[in-house]
């Protein structure tokens, strides 16, 4: 397990440092940020400052490797735009990011896994008919959309929630809510799949001839075989959220990484992105190393 | 009329299916009483396993439909019962094993939690379930079972996880156990242990026990009477003894005719001949586990070998290491002068044509998504040089009527063939090479007897017709005997004995050949009962 482990990071730091090189060159070529920062007709002089200021002056490569060795020690520089230290700014961001990805996966795991499961074992049934609603919603409506139509009814006509913001717990039911159908939609499906098959199993079929009742043979006969795929797109699923869902945040106003790294990208605030990709990175790689032991966790055949 | 403890009466399943209604079983009536062994006897597809799922509320409805009839438990319909009130006599008064154990129990849990289930399941309470559980694995004979209680399916053997379900059905002292298949996926000698105990703990508890099998021999060692069905109807019943002795209803007759180990034996080859196949001092290492050690054998052109030995035995490790499957670990296998394990790729392509193997289950190794035209023609497309494209219909029709099958069915897929068929299918896609060795690795072990006999007869046929050899991998001795003209017998990945069939089946040098053979059970219920009395004899004479 242990080596595992220490593969598994080694490997992440190399697809880390090589993300951040391509990052790094590619941000560049997205122009100079002196032209956002100055007035259309700043002086030459000023223009120049600000370059010498930010360390935009050096040949790009003497700029890499400084970076590279400032970022060693940790320290991801300043943000332009914002005059705090880059990594501040996005790890204040993130952690508001990772409370939304939290609550809405609990949620859409939770009640996946429940109604994936009574779907499965009706066929056809009531539940069964809700889970495909919910995926067919899942799959075609875009989530910008419902976002907007949410807005509409729930905020501007209804007056229920606030239009956006998070001062209260209500503001987050809305963002909660536009990002959970989607993954709640897929993940369902995958659960019913996957239970279907679990419930035809052979060891259902001595559960039943030991007169196990429905509800263990279902919960927990059937489920913890029918996790494993489950919890990889899971996985797939919470990994997107923690990227920062950049379109709901920004309708929402939320000041979440996604947020954050869509305005940096159009401030050519070069930092902020770079730090921001490294952040999610890591969030990322920490996730699958949990989804990986979760595997061994649930299936006693499965060992590092 | 004296009541039964169990009592099928008239029983009519149905199954609705996407192709129309499918009778399962029609008009099955059978009874089982204490103490005794009702062996429910039959071929895939013929309905043995129904009613006893009928018994235990496992048919699941729709698509299945119970149409008529009274399944009666001291007395009571259960077919009338609440699903609830079922439940309860599940585990409880009749309990059940299956065929496969390592997909019958649940992989992820502890085997400790599964035998405890059943009795939690009917109210006994945790600590009680805990300590009744170590008395069942130390009484089916778990070694270090204090220990094992906590381990998993998988960490336990194949004879180990079908005693484990054993204690597991035995757990409430049920008054029925129903024993589906129980012994088929196992070494013969490990079939000989689990049926001693099923037997053992019949005589303990007084419960009835029934047997659903397609093993005459298995019929032979454990039951008092036989139930014999076919397409989903009995055909016979009556004590085991009389069935075997005079059967009445030809498809009875046709059955027991089918049983293999009573033809005579091929007299072994002219040793003249020059082998087609050497290997010598054939070794294969997996890490530290030795799958293969130091094997040498020959096979001449147009002689069959069969390698037997018991599961790990690594017979089928030899077979794929010299068809380069798997990469030997040293040694040579010289294929008419070549070595097969160091020649390059090129010439192991060409090669590939003359050494064909067919496997175990046609199901699998057949693609489902392709024709059998695409399936035979297939092996003209990567070898061009056999045939021009034009002619491929015509050699795919030759091929498949030279194995019995229709040319006209050439364009159907794998699903829609009988198990029989499909494995025709894979000795026409063989054939399709015009090899000179076959490699036959358990290529009847998954077929009914009856079907078993048609496709060894098939082999044969071709044998003669052709010259092939047969590198034929087995763990049926009976079937073997039959079909063989040398035997080699394996034993922990090494060769133990090797010779002509006669000599091994009728002057076994050595122990573990011998056992092999005591374990295997002969059809004749006599005869089991002889062997018995005279294992008994000598277990006395030893105490």
């Amino acid at each position: 397990m242990n080596s595992f482990l220490g593969k598994r990071a080694i490997a992440s730091a190399i697809s880390l440092v090589g993300l951040i090189i391509l990052v790094f060159f590619l941000s560049r070529l997205t122009g100079d940020p002196t032209d956002l920062y100055l007035p259309v007709d700043a002086s030459l002089e000023s223009r120049e400052r600000f370059r010498e200021i930010n360390g935009l002056n050096d040949p790009l490569y003497v700029q890499f490797f400084r970076y590279m060795g400032d970022l060693v020690q940790f320290d991801f520089g300043m943000s332009i735009r914002r005059a705090e230290p880059a990594l501040d700014a996005v790890l204040s961001a993130f952690m508001w990011t990772l409370q939304l990805a939290l609550i809405t996966m609990s949620l859409v795991t939770v009640s996946a896994i429940v109604l994936g499961s009574l779907a499965a074992f009706h066929v056809g049934g009531f539940f069964d008919r809700i889970a495909t609603f919910f995926s067919l919603i899942g799959a075609s409506a875009p989530d910008f959309w419902v976002a907007i139509v949410a807005i509409v009814v729930f905020s501007v006509t209804l007056g229920w929630v606030p239009t956006s913001g998070t001062g209260t717990l209500w503001h987050w039911i809305l963002p909660i809510g536009v990002l959970f159908i989607r993954p709640f939609g897929l993940i369902v499906q995958i659960v019913r799949g996957s239970m279907i098959t679990a419930l035809s199993s052979a060891y259902v079929k001595t559960a039943r001839a030991k007169g196990v009742k429905n509800r263990p043979i279902i919960f927990v006969h059937a489920l913890r075989n029918a996790m494993l795929p489950v919890i990889t797109v899971i996985g797939d699923q919470a990994a997107a959220l923690l990227n920062g869902a950049v379109v709901v945040e920004t309708i929402f106003g939320f000041p979440g990484v996604g947020k954050l790294m869509i305005d940096s990208i159009l401030q050519r605030d070069f930092t902020v992105v770079l730090a921001a990709i490294f952040v999610t990175a890591v969030a990322i790689f920490v996730m699958n190393i949990l989804i990986d032991i979760l595997y061994a966790v649930l299936d006693p055949r499965i060992r590092y | 009329m004296a009541e039964h403890l169990l009592e099928v009466r008239g029983l009519t399943v149905d199954f609705h299916t996407a192709r129309g209604v499918v009778h399962a079983v029609r008009d099955v009536s059978w009874h089982l009483d204490r103490g005794e062994c009702l062996a429910i006897l039959g071929e895939s597809g013929s309905g043995k396993s129904v009613s006893a799922s009928a018994v235990m509320n496992l048919i699941d409805c729709p698509p299945g439909e119970i149409v008529s009839g009274e399944i009666l438990f001291g007395g009571q319909d259960v077919l009338k019962m609440s699903d609830e009130a079922r439940r309860q006599l599940n585990g409880k008064r009749i309990a059940m094993i299956f065929q496969d154990p390592l997909s019958h129990l649940n992989p992820v849990y502890t085997v400790g939690f599964q035998i405890e289930e059943m009795l939690t399941a009917h109210d006994t309470p945790k600590e009680q379930a805990r300590a009744r559980c170590m008395e069942l694995l130390e009484r089916v004979g778990i070694p270090d079972f204090r220990n094992k209680i906590d381990s998993y399916p998988h960490q336990f053997s194949g004879g180990q996880r079908q005693r484990i379900m054993i204690a597991m059905a035995l757990a409430l002292k049920p008054d029925i156990l129903i024993a589906d298949e129980p012994t088929t996926a196992l070494d013969v000698t490990v079939q000989a242990q689990i049926l001693a105990l099923l037997e053992e703990l019949q005589a303990e508890t007084g419960m009835g026990l029934l047997l659903i099998t397609h093993d005459l021999g298995v019929v032979a060692e454990v039951a008092d009477r036989v139930v014999v069905m076919n397409s989903g109807q009995i055909v016979e019943a009556g004590s085991a003894a009389d069935v075997y002795r005079s059967p009445k209803h030809p498809y009875t007759k046709k059955l027991i005719g089918a049983v293999p180990g009573s033809g005579e034996m091929a007299a072994p080859l002219d040793t003249g001949i020059k082998p087609m196949l050497e290997i010598n001092r054939l070794t294969k290492h997996f890490g530290a586990f030795v799958a293969l050690e130091s094997a040498s054998l020959t096979v001449l052109p147009g002689e069959t070998v069969a390698i037997v030995g018991e599961s790990g035995s690594g017979k089928s490790t030899l077979a794929k290491t010299l068809l380069r499957l798997e990469d030997a670990t040293s040694g040579e296998a010289l294929y008419q002068g070549r070595d097969l394990v160091t020649i390059d790729a090129r010439e192991l392509f060409a090669l590939r044509r003359e050494i064909q193997m067919v496997f175990q289950d046609p199901t699998q190794s057949l693609n489902p998504r392709m024709s059998v035209y695409d399936i035979v023609s297939e092996a003209f497309a990567i070898h061009p040089e056999i045939l021009p494209k034009a002619r491929w219909k015509d050699r795919v029709r030759g091929l498949l009527e030279q194995v019995g099958l229709e040319a006209g069915h050439m364009h159907r897929y794998p699903h829609q063939f009988s198990g029989g068929q499909r494995q025709r299918i894979a000795i026409a896609r063989a054939l399709a090479l015009e090899p000179k060795l076959i490699v036959c690795d358990e290529a009847v072990s998954a077929l009914d007897v009856s079907v078993q006999s048609q496709v060894i007869d098939l082999l044969t046929k071709l044998q003669q017709e052709m010259g092939l050899s047969y590198l034929f991998i087995a763990h049926d001795l009976p079937l073997v005997r039959d079909f063989a003209h040398r035997v080699v017998v394996m034993q922990g990945g090494r060769i133990v004995e090797q010779g002509p069939v006669a000599e091994i089946f009728d002057n076994p040098r050595k122990d573990y050949t011998r056992n092999l053979m005591a374990a295997s059970l002969d059809p004749d219920p006599e005869v089991q009962a002889e062997r018995r009395r005279a294992k008994r004899r000598m277990q006395e004479e030893l105490a």
